[in-house]
């Protein structure tokens, strides 16, 4: 039998590989035109590599990492491998997470992002959806709210970060040649960041 | 010997690169071309990476040379990977902030003349400041 994380796992990879040409049209206005085309690659193949019963979550995520960062080629191959790397080994060991394990993975993921693509907020990149997302996960967890509401939150605040991207002008990767030009458009590691806490949200419900 | 690396998005542009490099280095000088993913499309790809640090690696330690974005992201990634790997303890590896053509045919004489890692970089990165046209 499949494992819960490979499961959830699969569920990101069919959303994202879904929305392939939704995101590569995205980056073809501000970049490069392969956003999409590469992380599709990058997911089919970790499906095909992925160990379907295994219930270390660490492993799998550590695995999903290792993929991504081989097959993926754009600079969302570093970027979501070394967050996928980061959450293993935070989660390494484990066969289910609480809501703190959860902040916790948020942390390292945020944390490996930055590091690795040295940017922070408000630069048009993916941090501009994931980081109001934990904000608002953690705020809803000390509200005591359960799993569900934090998820709800989280997505929320993701979604209103891919909008705010659209306001600003991006100073990292190919759309900062853009300049301002790149203002009016939503980012598009932002948007596959989004499509990712909606699937695991969507998976977990 | 201090062995490079040369990583670029395209495979034609790195095995390119490394023909050129190769015509003014001696025999013994490891240096290898790193470019595109493994099915040769354009990318970059951490784990091929790695492996041609450790292939590259004579004890001397390696210089990568990078052409741009996710080729030094990928890269980073790859020298990270081999820091917490207790089987390459002690590999030591650089990026040399130059052009990847001109700085990779410096890396490789200098690198071919037995000089140390740091002056490897320091030779790719001079390139930078190279005047192609007489003043």
């Amino acid at each position: 039998m499949a494992s819960k994380i490979y499961e959830c796992i699969s569920r990101i990879a069919d959303i994202i590989i879904e929305n392939k040409d939704f995101l590569t049209e995205l980056d073809r206005e501000i970049g490069d035109a392969d956003h999409g085309i590469n992380m599709a690659r990058g997911y089919t193949e970790a499906l095909g590599q992925l160990p379907q019963e295994e219930t270390d979550i660490g492993a799998v995520l550590k695995k999903t990492g290792m993929v991504l960062l081989s097959k993926v080629g754009g600079a969302s191959g570093p970027l979501y491998g070394t967050a996928y790397m980061k959450a293993a080994k935070a989660a390494a060991g484990k066969t289910t997470l609480t809501v703190q394990d959860g902040k916790e993975i948020f942390e390292a993921i945020i944390g490996g992002i930055k590091q690795r693509g040295k940017s922070e907020r408000g630069e048009k990149t993916m941090l501009d959806a994931i980081i109001p997302a934990y904000e608002a996960f953690s705020a809803a967890a000390g509200e005591g709210k359960d799993l569900s509401g934090c998820l709800d939150a989280m997505c929320a605040a993701a979604a209103e970060g891919v909008e705010y991207t659209k306001t600003i002008r991006a100073t990292k990767g190919r759309a900062s040649y853009l300049g301002d030009r790149s203002i009016g458009h939503q980012d598009p590691g932002a948007t596959s960041s989004l499509l990712t806490m909606e699937a695991i949200r969507d998976f977990l419900k | 010997m201090v062995g490079i690396v040369i990583v670029s998005h395209s495979r034609l542009a790195a095995e390119g690169i490394r023909e050129l490099a190769a015509q003014m280095a001696g025999p013994e000088l490891r240096l290898i071309a790193c470019g595109g993913l493994e099915d040769g499309s354009i990318g970059t790809d951490a784990m091929r990476i790695r492996d041609a640090i450790i292939s590259a690696d004579s004890g001397d330690g390696v210089c990568a040379m990078v052409d741009l974005g996710s080729g030094i992201m990928s890269t980073e990634t790859a020298m990270e990977l081999l820091e917490f790997d207790e089987d390459y303890e002690g590999l030591r590896v650089q990026i040399a902030d130059a052009p990847v053509l001109e700085g990779s045919v410096s890396a490789a004489v200098s690198a071919s003349a037995g000089d140390s890692l740091e002056e490897v970089v320091a030779a790719a990165e001079e390139a930078r400041g190279m005047c192609k046209l007489s003043q």
